[in-house]
């Protein structure tokens, strides 16, 4: 798979999570490839950081309202039903465990669910915006983000960069396989049929635990 | 009943060394017109805080380029290289807040609260000096209130008494600042009469706007 077809497949992946009626806020980059793959017959709710749900697709060209941007400052839509609000509402509806579902990428996550990935010290520090507050508010915290970097594992026994928030991360999905993270470590629950077991784990710094149903993933 | 006035005049209210509250979130909802003008009458060793530093530019990230920015209290920087480049250089001293608390934090600071309790940041670099308290075993940081010399606001409807009615997503900061500053200026798209906004509408209530700007295109 290339990096397109990888995130694709993440995608995709992470969107069979998502439930009828859930309000979930999606992160910048590939988790926001989620929003095209909803399964038919489930309605979700798209929270945007600034200030609204009913998130809606980007506007035809010609047709932008710069009064309407996304939490990247992009001009989306706002869909019937929707509403607009406050920064201090909106931070109330995730800090209060109103989002049920976020979906963010990362740069390290570790077998406690510690988070890494809003800086790295004397590179790149550009803040941590909404991301400490949704990862611990939200009422389940997915991770969607490519297996390895650089072939360097990204999944560690151990964050080394600084957290963005302490044990929240409940699962992990990348083009391998989709991960759930409980208090004896990381569960490898489904795994690409493309990679065995032995690949995996190679790929993962922190043990994986495999369970006698593991199941093939699907998207 | 707050009283209109020049950009001119607004800008003369933002002196060296002030601390200001600007709303908006990269871009959305600033007041732009007054930023312009601000840039252009180069008040500096100013002390903003504000969401974010947006673009180069456009909108706040402006004040930025130009240097008029001493000391920043903000969620996210990584969409104006320039803000990165004066951090590290150590010409500009920058806070970094989760932006759920820098809301929280300019709420309380108009709200007369002494400071907010969060589970955010529990665990990571934000912690660092501040005091956590216990509440039924669970761990949250005391965050401190906010407050500003002038702040500065975009608002879509403004009547003549001050009240604000937002467009679209640019309540965001707007609506907390309004409440936190000694001096409080919102840019309107559109000044209407007294009795012409539905009271039912109101986003915010005039009693916490002293001036009003004319930033319409006309």
């Amino acid at each position: 798979m290339d990096k397109a077809q990888k995130q694709e497949f993440i995608a995709k992946r992470v969107a069979k999570e998502l439930k009828d009626g859930d309000v979930v806020n999606l992160g910048i980059g590939l988790p926001t490839k989620v929003a095209s793959f909803i399964p038919e017959g489930v309605n979700v709710l798209f929270q945007s950081e600034n200030g609204f749900v009913g998130l809606g697709p980007a506007p035809e060209e010609g047709k932008e309202d710069m009064d309407i941007v996304n939490a990247g400052g992009q001009p989306v839509t706002i869909l019937p039903g929707g509403a607009f609000f406050d920064s201090a509402t909106s931070f109330g509806i995730i800090r209060g465990g109103h989002v049920d579902v976020t979906v963010l990428g990362a740069l390290e996550v570790d077998e406690e669910g510690n988070l890494a990935n809003w800086m790295i010290p004397g590179k790149l520090v550009p803040g941590m915006g909404g991301a400490m507050d949704l990862v611990v508010g939200a009422k389940k915290v997915i991770i969607a983000m490519e297996h390895t970097a650089k072939g360097n594992p990204k999944i560690l026994k151990k964050c080394r960069l600084p957290l963005t928030a302490a044990k929240q991360v409940d699962m992990i999905v990348t083009e391998m396989g989709v991960m759930e993270v409980t208090d004896e470590g990381i569960v490898l629950r489904e795994i690409n049929p493309q990679f065995t077991v032995e690949e995996v784990q190679a790929a993962t710094e922190a043990e994986l635990i495999i369970p006698d149903d593991l199941k093939e993933m699907e998207v | 009943m707050a009283k209109i006035i020049s950009i001119e005049e607004a800008v003369s209210h933002v002196k060296d060394g002030m601390t200001i509250m600007v709303g908006g979130f990269l871009g959305c909802g600033n007041p732009h017109k007054i930023i312009d003008a601000l840039v252009e009458k180069g008040a500096k060793d100013l002390t903003l805080i504000c969401n974010d530093t947006s673009f180069v530019d456009y909108g706040v990230g402006k004040l930025i380029v130009n240097k008029q920015v001493k000391k920043l209290i903000a969620s996210h920087v990584g969409t104006n290289r320039e803000t990165g480049n004066q951090m590290n250089s150590g010409e500009m001293e920058v806070t970094l807040v989760p932006q759920g608390t820098l809301a929280e934090q300019i709420r309380a600071g108009g709200a007369g609260l002494g400071g907010i309790l969060t589970p955010t940041g529990i665990g990571t670099v934000v912690e660092e000096g501040k005091q956590k308290i216990e509440i039924d075993g669970k761990e949250y940081l005391l965050e401190l209130p906010l407050r500003a010399d002038v702040a500065l606001l975009a608002g879509h409807t403004v009547d003549k008494m001050g009240n604000i009615v937002y467009r679209g997503a640019t309540r965001n900061f707007n609506m907390l600042m309004a409440t936190a500053a000694d001096v409080v200026i919102v840019e309107a798209k559109n000044i209407v009469e007294v009795g012409e906004i539905d009271q039912n509408h109101v986003h915010t209530p005039g009693l916490f706007v002293d001036y009003i700007v004319d930033g319409g295109d006309k």
